[in-house]
């Protein structure tokens, strides 16, 4: 897959999970976060989209909107025994609203996320030729 | 691995196993690390120490930043490291006790030996891993009502040992007694609660275990008595764990709204977000922090309270007594000397443990003559450690010692480079029988992966830090 193409990318950290993900827009660069999650929650299971919920959240920059937008998701794994398969995801200004398919997690083995944090974290616009594309680093603390 | 500046630090040798990086720059105090050259040369490896440099930087932190032998990379503040606060100037930082608030070692100590164990291993293995869920989305027996879950989260161990989870007996050899006084479950968001409702029972995933151990060595027979370990071949098991979604969720929720009242731009880094000690945010989350650290207590004895029904359906007559049980992410206040004065200060230890020598008023009474007893688990497949603690840590580290091994490989790297098989096996020659949730899980938490235990435990020895007890083999692992 050309770089351009790639949705999200794992990274080296010695006790976390760290992702790089991509986007065209700023909520597709959201939505491909939110892949990166699965992927790391389901390891090389793909999880299924049974389920729907309607998420928002607000942060006072991109920043700490995608902190609360991770923190949701670790939330609806842990509460309300939904894991993430992909989302749909609307920002405007400091809100956030996004709607997160998946399934239930009691049909499968799953990685747990203790917690989104602000560790190396960055959101930033890339222009690679007449293209612009965004991109995000997340760290997870497992 | 990560590349990093750390080999431009400058870092002077100052005594046997202790390094010190000055104070520069931002830096309001120095950094003293306790190390060998070869745990030197492996911290150096990844941004441990640019962490430490961060973390020397925080307002109101007092003497020195500790990082110990076990030290790596955290986010914000490094694991394996230690920073006290000064009560008027200084802050409380939840990046600098962990997201696992609470997470922490036991061990029992039985009165059975490795031969009759052995016997019925597998079937005693089975059993725990029936009752003790471990991984993502198990749930436990106890999921409790609110006000169940709010007495949990205010008393902690008395409503352990109100329900018979828990003896009085138990609750003396716990720190804090299980319960730390200032808890508040209202400081505790609802969605904590909600995170942490059904998990209370269960082990988690990622680094978390129960191990079924071997005592292998003793070295020093009369303390080792005193805690109630009194034989080679004795069975003991040891409980890692911390405060699961609860305690999460209370660390994030806490760094959001602290971020919103101070911002960070003054900060060194953004993951070092506080609040002074004694402002209300400061002081709602040190009683959410006392309040998950009380979930974690419980969480860690109800466990206990399964493995003692597991043990006892194939060993009728089999005890399981506690020992002891430690914090190891935290924020205690505590009296230090601080040039040649006791201060009250806040000393945050993430990835850390509390080593106190004799005398202590914090030690229960059964140990105040020879100090608190002290864990450092090791990683899957190799010996854990019995340490005590000295009145040297009191000098040296503001009473504390390192935690476990430390990880050298990340989780990726972890996955892409070892193999299941090579895992399988490897417990299999070390006669270590293995149940987990997820190989992948178990794989990331391989041996290759954590620094050498032993030169960890045998650097706390030689620092005096923490003196070596008794060295633990396991012989049967539960992993999430």
């Amino acid at each position: 897959m050309k770089e351009m193409e790639k949705k999200f990318v794992f990274l080296e950290h010695t006790a976390d999970i760290k992702f790089k993900a991509f986007g065209s827009t700023m909520n597709n660069l959201f939505e491909n976060c939110a892949l990166a999650f699965s992927s790391c929650i389901s390891g090389d299971k793909k999880i299924a989209s049974k389920k729907k919920k309607i998420v928002e959240v607000s942060g006072d920059d991109l920043e700490a909107l995608l902190y609360n937008f991770m923190d949701e998701l670790i939330y609806l794994l842990d509460a309300e025994n939904l894991a993430v398969s992909s989302a749909k995801v609307k920002i405007l200004k400091n809100k956030l609203k996004a709607e997160i398919i998946g399934d239930n997690t009691k049909k499968y083995s799953l990685n747990h996320v203790k917690a989104a944090t602000y560790a190396e974290m960055y959101i930033k616009k890339i222009t690679s030729g007449k293209k612009e594309k965004y991109e995000a680093q997340v760290v997870l603390d497992v | 691995m990560e590349k990093s500046t750390e080999n431009k630090l400058k870092i002077d040798k100052i005594d046997n196993y202790i390094w010190q990086i000055k104070k520069t720059g931002k830096m309001n105090v120095p950094i003293n690390i306790f190390a060998s050259e070869k745990i030197l040369d492996k911290i150096k490896e990844d941004k441990t120490l640019s962490q430490a440099k961060n973390m020397a930087a925080m307002p109101g932190v007092v003497k020195n930043i500790i990082v110990l032998p076990d030290a790596h990379q955290g986010y914000g503040a490094c694991i394996g490291g230690v920073a006290a606060y000064d009560l008027k100037e200084g802050v409380i930082s939840p990046g600098e006790i962990g997201y696992d608030i609470n997470c922490g070692v036991r061990l029992l100590a039985s009165n059975l030996d490795k031969k009759e164990f052995l016997g019925k291993r597998k079937e005693v293995l089975n059993e725990i891993y029936k009752n003790v869920p471990s991984g993502v989305g198990k749930e436990s027996e106890f999921t409790l009502s609110d006000e169940e879950l709010n007495e949990v989260l205010n008393t902690g161990l008395d409503w352990a040992v109100k329900k018979k989870y828990a003896t009085k007996k138990d609750q003396e050899c716990i720190e804090d007694n299980g319960c730390i006084i200032g808890a508040d479950s209202s400081k505790v968001s609802q969605k904590a609660k909600a995170r942490g409702r059904s998990q209370l029972g269960s082990l988690g995933s990622g680094n978390h275990f129960l191990e079924i151990q071997e005592v292998e060595s003793i070295f020093d027979k009369k303390i080792a008595k005193e805690m109630g370990i009194k034989e080679t071949g004795q069975i003991v098991v040891m409980i890692h764990c911390g405060s699961r979604g609860l305690g999460h969720q209370t660390a994030s929720d806490y760094i959001m709204k602290m971020e919103k009242e101070y911002g960070w731009e003054h900060l060194p880094d953004r993951e070092l977000i506080c609040a002074p000690i004694d402002s209300p945010l400061g002081k709602d989350y040190r009683a959410a922090m006392a309040a998950a650290a009380n979930f974690a207590f419980t969480n860690r004895q109800l466990i206990t309270y399964q493995v003692r029904k597991s043990f006892s359906k194939f060993f009728p007559k089999s005890k399981l007594e506690l020992i002891y049980d430690i914090c190891h992410n935290i924020a205690k206040f505590e009296e230090h000397k601080i040039d040649g004065e006791n201060q009250t200060l806040c000393v945050h230890r993430k990835g850390a443990t509390r080593s106190f020598g004799p005398g202590r008023k914090e030690i229960p009474e059964k140990y105040r003559k020879i100090g608190q007893p002290i864990f450092i688990p090791g990683s899957m497949g190799t010996f854990s450690y019995v340490l005590i603690g000295t009145k040297k840590a009191e000098e040296l580290s503001f009473g504390s010692t390192a935690h476990g091994a430390g990880r050298v490989l990340s989780r990726s790297f972890a996955i892409k480079n070892l193999s299941v098989d090579n895992l399988k096996k490897e417990m299999n020659d070390k006669d270590i029988m293995l149940k987990a949730g997820s190989m992948k899980g178990a794989l990331e938490e391989a041996p290759e992966a954590y620094k050498d235990v032993n030169e960890v435990a045998r650097v706390s020895d030689e620092l005096g830090i923490g003196q070596l007890v008794a060295r633990l083999r396991p012989l049967a692992v539960v992993k999430g």
